[in-house]
């Protein structure tokens, strides 16, 4: 039979579980012993909208030159689920590896004669074992963890060590656990042989990295900055933003002396209200977020058309899922760009950032509130679920103590006693963005109206013409100023300028830069550029005119962030071509390397 | 339209102990129809700020949207205000509660913004019991956009195009009770007498105070046949208690008689003094209010003054055990762990 070709720290296996069957934390601990080893490694969940009972999988990439998106052709097909069977064999490369539990045999019908099975009775061995049959349920788990240690040539120490720490508070855990990893080694090197033709190798690849969720990367960012109020209601899968934030500002925000706080965390009734709460905050001088995703922000429009129009900061964390509607809560997408970009109705736009790793969750989620404050408007972080969910290998996060937050424009009492005649809504500066004042500050000046709806420089109400217009256009001028505050794009030009561009954002990137690599080695090159904000730097529209044809990475159906580059920029939309993954899952590198290969080689042929 | 009023003023008007007349307390001139409950309410708050030496600046004024929402403008004119969205009043006032937690907070709301469109964050924001005074100027009807019923007009109560409204009212103060509001009280915006201590009582509670005021709308709900306008309210209302409040920095020279007063102690020290008028009436006891409520509905009676008080109110500040600082004046230095703390936080994701 065809057989793989031997390969040391590169391919890609799939586990497939019954939801709710404690394999989590068996697969999480399949993953980190590879990171111990010193191997870059990646996991994605791939789970249902669900608590229970339904097929889930998790996917492990394994690379050794740091590629961690998506890659198709799938090397081991780890499977516990019955349900799912058909499809899981049906989703091993030719030359593969099928593990599963032959308790029972397998019927005809998922035989594949290119596919190498590797039976494991993992439910017997756990019943003949276990006499708790929570324990013969959840330490299937560990059997096939131990089995692949032996086929895969991971540390047996490593993944010892990992069981220690992993039930350091559960200590009567170590030892059935540490049984069952065994039987799993010692039924595979009996049975099979170990290793197998792909493997494991320890390297020194990692340095000092960090393997984190980008939620939890957001929750640390917002802590930094010193956010005091988080305001959200719970939808997957932003949830763990503020769970996160709270969990860390228990640990290190509270006075130790009296248990006081410095925070309030308030799980509101709705959206609308998280959103009102969190601008309520910051329009009296607290930095004040909410975390959401789709349908959320959906509800929070009308808000955050208040906020661009009263100029009141407030920071939003929108971690994408599968719209429209309730669409697929637990699949990601980045179908949020258009409604995040121009929010609620009238002529608005909000400052978008796009992180692309856990290390710059952080930090755009950290500079957003000094945004938001210097430029007195929302300012959205734009995650997405494999981004926010899915644990990534990133650079450790970093903090420079001698930071201080910007809190903008904010007159104190003593400023306001010097100013003769101030108005909320007066640009002193030219830059668009006017001087406020908190609720408080001064006994009788600096006291105004906020109000949604049209006001004067004063923040009086009018419906006059040009006072509005006027209004309206410094709000441009403040746009201009956002910027050159927001995120320069990463551009990673080719030594000699390609005539072909490749535009992507967020989590995208993992898959978009090995694809550049693939079509390099075809004789393909590509000049890249990675969006990392909103508004839009003068380099993307200068790199959009500088190539003939130029590719974007998106994953939703109708190209948002096309159709925003074509909204906002002085560009020729004909030479943009859109690659567009809408599944839900993660998209792949072989998914962009062949949409390319194929289009670039017709217009090739079209050309002779 | 907010022209300004002007500023001079005679030498001799009456001062406070802060020595700010009357004028500090004013706004602009209203623009609301000549007549309109919600200006006497206006005028009662000014009254009330002023009695009470309130410092304007102290003070945040938040409202929704509608001609309630209006009426902060027309009073203290020093402090901010916040004129948020349709019904979304209560969030942001949660916001900016939380924020500092040293200024007073007003709430102004009407029966459109805040028994239909914003009766979620208006239910949630008693639950929270926020430190602030939500006063409803409640006129059962819809001014802004000509006088369609609104959730709190009665059954049977004839708007002005004539129909009957077919739909069960919402009582906010039964509403406030059940929710375990820890203040409660109605009033009509014509009796200034019971109005002004009404309000002063809801600045100094610590907590969540709802004041309800009955306030006909004389353009659009003050017809033959409404039950919010100024003739029904008159005929129909029944107080069950008068009262006098007394700052806590004065000394106290209120008379009652044993067996007919009740004193209720505020959270600064200040006092009310219930003279009950209605014999059974016990203010501190939530499921006799709530009965008489609605005893008193189901007659045809507006059941006004306070119906209901919790002196031992702990505010939501003491539920989430928040800092005494106001969060809004906390600093890098108090709230950023710093690097080396990052970097064992790194360490555990490795």
């Amino acid at each position: 039979m065809q057989s793989l070709n031997p390969s040391v720290n590169d391919f890609v296996i799939r586990f497939a579980n019954v939801n709710g069957t404690g394999s989590a934390s068996a697969n999480k601990m399949f993953a980190t012993s590879i990171f111990k080893m010193g191997i870059p490694v990646t996991a994605k969940n791939i789970f249902p909208s669900n608590i229970q009972g339904l097929p889930t999988w998790y996917e492990v990439r394994i690379n050794d030159k740091g590629y961690l998106g998506r890659r198709d052709g799938l090397d081991i097909m780890v499977c516990l689920n019955p349900q799912s069977i058909k499809r899981d064999v049906e989703a091993v490369r030719p030359g593969g590896y099928f593990l599963y539990d032959s308790t029972k045999y397998l019927v005809k019908e998922f035989i594949r004669e290119d596919v190498h099975y590797l039976g494991i009775p993992m439910t017997e061995i756990c019943n003949t074992s276990f006499e708790d049959p929570r324990y013969r349920q959840l330490l299937k788990n560990m059997v096939y963890v131990g089995a692949l240690s032996a086929l895969l040539d991971i540390e047996h120490q490593v993944l010892k060590d990992i069981i220690h720490s992993e039930f350091k508070n559960k200590e009567k855990l170590i030892a059935p656990n540490e049984q069952a990893l065994q039987m799993g080694i010692d039924y595979a090197r009996k049975h099979f042989d170990c290793p197998l033709d792909i493997r494991v190798e320890r390297r020194n690849l990692n340095g000092d990295s960090i393997v984190m969720d980008g939620n939890t990367a957001c929750a640390l960012g917002a802590i930094y900055a010193g956010a005091t109020v988080a305001a959200w209601y719970p939808i997957t899968p932003s949830t763990s933003v503020v769970s996160s934030f709270e969990k860390y500002a228990n640990k290190l925000r509270v006075d130790k002396e009296n248990g006081l706080k410095n925070f309030a965390v308030v799980q509101a009734e709705d959206e609308l209200s998280a959103v009102g709460i969190a601008i309520g905050a910051n329009w009296n001088g607290a930095r004040g977020f909410t975390a959401t995703s789709g349908p959320g922000l959906s509800l929070m429009n009308e808000f955050l058309g208040l906020a661009y129009f009263a100029e009141i900061p407030v920071v939003l964390v929108d971690v994408q899922r599968g719209g429209p509607s309730t669409g697929m809560p637990t699949r990601t997408q980045q179908s949020d760009l258009m409604m995040a970009a121009y929010a609620s109705h009238g002529d608005t736009k909000h400052v978008l950032l796009f992180p692309s790793n856990p290390k710059e969750c952080f930090e755009h989620t950290a500079y957003a509130f000094d945004l938001a404050e210097r430029l007195q408007t929302p300012v959205i972080v734009m995650t997405d679920l494999d981004l926010g969910m899915n644990e990534h290998l990133s650079p450790p996060l970093k903090w420079d103590d001698k930071r201080k937050y910007d809190r903008g424009k904010v007159l104190n009492a003593e400023q306001l006693e010097k100013i003769e005649k101030w108005g909320r809504y007066l640009d002193i500066d030219g830059d668009g963005v006017p001087y406020r004042t908190l609720p408080g500050t001064h006994p009788i000046k600096g006291a105004y109206f906020t109000r949604g709806s049209s006001h004067d420089e004063f923040a009086r109400y009018t419906e006059d013409s040009h006072t509005y217009v006027h209004i309206m256009d410094r709000l441009l001028l403040k746009w201009n100023t956002a910027k050159k505050l927001v995120y320069a794009p990463q551009i990673y030009n080719q030594p000699s300028q390609s005539s072909i561009g490749i535009l992507f954002f967020g989590t995208t990137t993992y898959a978009a830069l090995e694809a550049i690599d693939l079509l390099n080695e075809e004789g393909i090159k590509l000049d890249a550029l990675r969006i990392t904000a909103f508004p839009f730097q003068d380099s993307i529209e200068k790199f959009i005119q500088e190539h003939k044809t130029v590719f974007i990475i998106e994953q939703n159906r109708d190209a948002q962030m096309k159709k925003i580059l074509s909204n906002e920029l002085e560009i020729d939309k004909r030479k943009l071509i859109s690659i567009l993954n809408y599944d839900g899952t993660p998209i792949t590198a072989n998914f962009i390397h062949q949409s390319i290969s194929r289009i670039t080689t017709q217009s090739l042929t079209l050309q002779q | 339209m907010s022209y300004i009023k002007p500023k001079f003023h005679h030498p001799e008007l009456p001062v406070n102990r802060l020595g700010f007349t009357k004028k500090e307390y004013e706004g602009v001139i209203s623009t609301l129809c000549s007549g309109c409950g919600h200006d006497s309410i206006s005028a009662a708050i000014v009254q009330a700020c002023f009695e009470m030496n309130i410092q304007p600046h102290q003070v945040a004024k938040l409202s929704g949207i509608g001609c309630s929402s209006k009426t902060p403008a027309y009073f203290l004119n020093n402090s901010h205000g916040f004129n948020s969205v349709h019904g979304r009043m209560p969030s942001v006032a949660t916001g900016a509660v939380l924020a500092n937690r040293d200024l007073m907070y007003l709430g102004i709301s009407g029966d459109g913004d805040s028994a239909s469109i914003g009766i979620g964050q208006f239910v949630h924001s008693i639950r929270r019991n926020l430190n602030m005074t939500y006063i409803v100027m409640n006129n059962g009807c819809y001014g802004l956009t000509k006088g369609q019923d609104s959730a709190t007009a009665d059954v049977g109560s004839v708007s002005k195009s004539g129909n009957a409204n077919q739909y069960t009212a919402i009582d906010l103060a039964g509403l406030a009770l059940e929710l375990g509001a820890t203040f409660v009280a109605r009033s009509f915006s014509g009796d200034k007498a019971q109005l002004i201590p009404l309000i002063k009582a809801g600045m100094s509670h610590h907590g969540f105070a709802l004041i309800d005021v009955v306030s006909p709308c004389v353009t659009f709900n003050n017809n033959t046949g409404s039950t919010k306008s100024y003739d029904y309210v008159r005929e129909h209302m029944e107080a069950v208690d008068t009262f006098d409040y007394v700052p806590y920095e004065k000394e106290i020279t209120i008379e009652y008689k044993d067996g007919e007063a009740l004193e209720v102690e505020m959270h600064d020290g200040s006092k009310v003094y219930l003279s009950k008028l209605a014999k059974d009436w016990d203010p501190f006891n939530r499921f006799s209010a709530l009965n008489k409520l609605n005893e008193s509905r189901a007659g045809g009676e507006i059941l006004t003054g306070l119906i209901y008080i919790d002196e031992q109110s702990k505010d939501f500040h003491e539920m989430i055990h928040t800092v005494e600082k106001p969060l809004n004046q906390l600093t890098e230095q108090e709230l950023c762990p710093g690097n080396e703390v990052l970097q064992r936080i790194n360490d555990s994701f490795r």
